[in-house]
């Protein structure tokens, strides 16, 4: 019950009942949806670049708290990045899901996804955890693909 | 003879101090059932059919007597129109591939219900593919019912198949197959009965309902996993072509052809799950020691007090029949606001099992316009304490997401 009480936190809880990243942009460079079958989670995040700086990104969806908050959080986290930054937050979280990266000092760089890591004690919710991060490393992949491609 | 007295019965629940609430997805084993097994790997375990040694005739005659036993319990008039599959699912696939696929044409139909569970729906769908027959539903009421209008709308002259469950997995809606089958016959329809739900709960009599084909799993059963059932009218299995091909189910083998065995063997190609059988047969005898009526007292007792608790709850919404006679043993219910899988991961970290989801069943999601609900569903072991349990944990959930909504 404690690990479900720190799971189910305050910044989680407001970021997945009230998320200000919750929202369409005016514009943006490239849209990608993501889904989990096993609990019905649904996301579409959308990704504005400038050069090779996330300028900005915004989610719409549905589906259970963990998964929506981790989208928003993910989203406050990576915003301003470049890309090799994001990329390299990207690797970090889904080591620390994984209990691949312990290192406190690199966990520090994830700011406030950090609030995930105890998801990992339950295995039925770490799919909810890390949709929305293989969503945006997928849409990344693909960008550099185009990029290379050019 | 209550149900703390049956609990008793079952070594899981003695080991583990979970409220188990989700007997509709696999009920837990009495040590009967378990023993039952044992005893048949210390003393009998052989290929069955195989062996001219006392061994594997010993094995056989086990595996052969708990067909008769199963043939007594669904009252079926022939002992070889039952047949073993893996589980409801496989049987249900025998169906459609060996009935379905090869009788059914352009213009035909097959009708079922919207609640059906995916294994009697995705396998009609792929009959209605292959073949260019039509798939039609049957929906609901505002009771989570087929009303009677329903029926007579959407099973016509056309149809020839009718797919449906005797006891939705979701809803625990009872739904009158006596009745669809009176009246799909007088359309000239075969029908189709997944018991899967209702096997457990209620006596299933195959010549009073005049079923032509019922199916379920054992492990909802009280028996193992692995091992199902398939009851089919004796002339329309004998009509039939084989499903799975392969050893005991032949007669002779000649380089290019093959002459199949008779009923039952025809559908059980491969050495089957004796296992699995042995088990089932020893659940039966548990259910019958017990008694269907017991099951039903002790059922509606513990359902009728958790509907009673539940409904005192504002902030849930029940997926249930009002008519309490129409309801099995499955309530399907959301907190308003909160998705299902929170609800469930809460219980979980109280102590409480429930399943949450789509259940396999998207096409009466999106009829109800859900993604999924959160389910608990009773069995003979479960007590008014599992209820309370189930209630304060749902306290805690709500009292946690409350504050954030
Ligand atoms: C109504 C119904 N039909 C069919 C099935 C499929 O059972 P199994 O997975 O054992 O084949 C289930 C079980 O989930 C069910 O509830
Ligand atoms: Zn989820």
């Amino acid at each position: 019950m404690d690990e479900l009480s720190d799971l189910y936190n305050d910044l989680i809880m407001e970021h997945s009942m009230n998320s200000c990243n919750k929202k369409e942009l005016k514009c943006y460079d490239c849209c990608k949806m993501g889904h989990n079958p096993n609990c019905g989670d649904e996301i579409k995040l959308e990704l504005k670049m400038d050069g090779d700086v996330i300028e900005d990104l915004a989610f719409v969806g549905h589906g259970c708290a963990i998964s929506q908050a981790s989208t928003s959080i993910m989203i406050d986290t990576l915003r301003g990045k470049a890309i090799y930054e994001a990329k390299k937050i990207i690797e970090t979280f889904i080591g620390m899901i994984k209990r691949e990266i312990t290192d406190e000092a690199e966990l520090e760089k994830l700011e406030d996804a950090i609030a995930f890591r105890n998801i990992s004690h339950m295995p039925a919710r770490v799919k909810c955890a890390l949709l929305a991060w293989h969503t945006i490393e997928d849409m990344l992949d693909e960008r550099e693909r185009k990029v290379d491609g050019e | 003879m209550n149900s703390s007295d049956i609990k008793k019965d079952f070594p899981i629940l003695q080991n583990r101090k979970e409220s188990y609430l989700d007997s509709a997805a696999t009920t837990q084993k009495p040590k009967q059932v378990i023993d039952a097994i044992d005893e048949y790997y210390k003393n009998f375990n052989a290929n069955p059919h195989r062996g001219a040694y006392s061994l594997s005739i010993e094995a056989t005659q086990k595996y052969e007597e708990t067909r008769e036993k199963i043939a007594k319990f669904i009252n079926a008039k022939h002992t070889e129109e039952i047949i073993f599959s893996k589980n409801a699912t496989e049987s249900l696939n025998l169906i459609a591939y060996s009935y379905g696929m090869e009788n059914l044409k352009v213009d035909d139909e097959v009708v079922l219900s919207i609640m059906e569970h995916h294994s009697n729906l995705v396998p009609w769908q792929k009959v209605s593919k292959v073949t260019g027959c039509k798939l039609n539903y049957m929906y609901l009421n505002d009771n989570f019912e087929i009303s009677d209008e329903e029926i007579e709308a959407k099973i016509t002259d056309r149809t020839k198949i009718v797919g449906i469950t005797h006891i939705s997995n979701v809803l625990g809606t009872i739904n009158d197959v006596k009745k669809i089958i009176k009246y799909a016959h007088k359309k000239g329809a075969i029908v189709v009965i997944d018991a899967t739900q209702s096997i457990q709960h209620m006596k299933i009599d195959v010549q009073d309902l005049d079923a032509d084909f019922i199916v379920f799993s054992g492990h909802k059963i009280l028996a193992a996993l692995g091992i199902g059932v398939l009851y089919g009218k004796k002339e329309i299995l004998n009509k039939m072509t084989p499903f799975l091909m392969g050893g005991d189910m032949i007669e002779y083998v000649y380089e290019q052809n093959t002459t199949y065995a008779p009923l039952p063997n025809k559908f059980e190609a491969g050495t089957q799950n004796v296992e699995g059988v042995i088990s089932l047969g020893a659940a039966i005898d548990y259910i019958e020691t017990i008694g269907y009526d017991n099951i039903q007292r002790i059922e509606k007792e513990i359902v009728d007090y958790a509907m009673q608790e539940l409904s005192k709850l504002d902030y849930l919404t029940l997926y249930v029949t009002p008519n309490r006679a129409h309801h099995s043993s499955v309530i399907s219910f959301n907190i308003k606001g909160v998705h299902p899988h929170d609800v469930a991961s809460i219980l979980d970290a109280n102590g409480v099992c429930v399943r949450s989801g789509n259940h396999c069943a998207q096409p009466l999601m999106r009829y109800l316009g859900i993604d999924s609900t959160c389910r608990a569903s009773f069995y003979i072991y479960n007590t008014k304490e599992d209820v309370d349990n189930l209630v304060n944990a749902l306290n805690k959930a709500y009292e946690m997401f409350k504050k954030y909504m």
